[in-house]
């Protein structure tokens, strides 16, 4: 399991936690994250992401 | 000079100048674009400075790119420590001092100034506001090996830095002329259960007085207050509030309000100079947030490629880094008018703002209730359609 942030505001997604507020299940991989999912604090998309060490 | 072969050129580097920039690359791969800076242009997330301490970073490592890197992954040239100091919008220029440089469309990105406190006191030198990743990096030296950390202001940058300081293991104090946490964002029940979250971990809030006197007193320092009580500290953060930077545009004879007035297209009262960001008045709004700055960035880059394009403002909720006690808050506009209606359970507070007819106007959400934000998102009006 492994964490992501968004690099413009800092949000954190955990696959461990998921992001049961965004419909996001715990344990779902970003692979599986949709495409057309955006960051719920900035607004941009996946591309947007990286990776940050757990 | 034919003033379309000169560059576009963005003032500022912060979020709002590189994403609006980095959208423009993708739909103008050839446009020459000169980016200004008055730091050293280095990359970086602004909302990550209420992080840092928390995750032990340093300035550097917030840092993502240098100036130099950037100029190269966006093919783009970037003046850094470089401040302009007069636009002339007739002549299509700007100036560094005595040096003119043309553009064909200006944008300004020049960000937001902190209100500076007025204090009496031999202490000044050791008030810091932290508004850029230059004074994040100054106030860390300050702090190193410092225990205790006076806080002015209860705002959301105030109540972001007294949770990350804290985890960071500071003793924190926060001195606030208000009555409650959040005053601007939160209905007191909300704000209620951030303040508890917040003593929870060791924070102080010293709610009504500001602080009116700071001065050395050996290696600490002694703030009074304006109720005469008087704290011992090592460092003072001053966090009481923005205001977007006026002072070039009055000079060159826009139009400001409180900030400097863009319509939908993001373009000021002259033609070819367009503001985003904290800077910006957008049909009579100064949002100091990230969801807006981005989408203005998108829309003004599709605008300066030649598809003018207007800026849509959705549903635009603002996340409080407060992690002790989450918050999630969208306010009504002060236009409008309806009631607050508010479950409490002890941290998880849910807010409603409705008007007379039922409708959600605004919310306010902590603790665990941040979940309802998205069905109550669904159920908002956009802010700008």
């Amino acid at each position: 399991m492994k964490k992501w942030q968004c690099v413009v505001c800092g949000w954190i997604y955990d696959e461990e936690l998921g992001a049961p507020e965004e419909g996001l299940a715990p344990g779902t991989r970003w692979e599986d994250v949709p495409a057309d999912f955006i960051c719920p604090d900035c607004g941009v998309g996946k591309e947007d992401f990286e990776m940050v060490e757990i | 000079m034919n003033e379309n072969s000169a560059p576009i050129v963005v003032i500022g580097t912060g979020l709002a100048g590189y994403n609006l920039v980095k959208e423009l690359r993708k739909l103008a791969p050839q446009q020459d674009i000169l980016m200004i800076t008055a730091d050293d242009g280095r990359n970086y997330s602004k909302p990550m400075l209420s992080t840092g301490f928390g995750k032990n970073k340093t300035a550097d490592e917030l840092a993502m790119a240098s100036a130099a890197a950037m100029a190269e992954q966006l093919n783009i040239v970037i003046r850094t420590n470089t401040r302009v100091t007069h636009i002339d919008a007739a002549a299509h220029k700007v100036f560094v001092g005595e040096e003119p440089i043309d553009y064909s469309k200006l944008v300004l990105a020049w960000g937001a100034e902190v209100i500076r406190p007025r204090v009496e006191g031999d202490a000044g030198d050791r008030i810091y506001s932290i508004n850029d990743l230059e004074d994040y990096a100054r106030f860390r030296s300050a702090a190193e090996g410092k225990k205790r950390v006076l806080i002015m202001g209860a705002g959301l940058i105030g109540c972001e830095y007294a949770n990350d300081m804290a985890n960071g293991g500071f003793e924190i104090d926060v001195v606030a002329p208000c009555e409650q946490l959040l005053p601007s964002l939160l209905p007191p029940e909300a704000a209620n259960a951030v303040q508890h979250g917040l003593e929870g971990l060791g924070v102080r809030f010293h709610l009504g007085p500001l602080v009116s006197r700071i001065v050395h007193d050996g290696d600490e320092l002694s703030a009074t207050l304006s109720n005469g009580e008087t704290l011992k500290t090592d460092v003072v953060v001053s966090a009481i509030g923005l205001r977007p930077r006026l002072d070039l545009a009055i000079k060159a004879g826009l139009q400001v309000n409180h900030g400097i007035v863009v319509n939908r297209q993001l373009q000021t009262s002259e033609a070819d100079i367009y503001a985003l960001g904290d800077c910006a008045e957008v049909e009579g709004r100064v949002l100091l947030y990230v969801l807006p700055l981005m989408a203005s960035a998108r829309a003004l880059a599709k605008t300066l490629s030649g598809e003018a394009t207007e800026v849509s403002y959705g549903v635009m909720p603002v996340t409080v880094k407060t992690p002790v006690v989450p918050v999630v808050v969208s306010p009504p506009a002060l236009s409008v008018s309806g009631m607050w209606q508010t479950e409490c359970d002890g941290a998880d507070v849910q807010a409603e703002f409705r008007n007379e007819n039922g409708e959600l106007l605004g919310y306010a959400l902590t603790g665990a209730r941040v979940m309802n934000k998205v069905a109550l998102n669904k159920e908002l009006p956009a802010i700008l359609p």
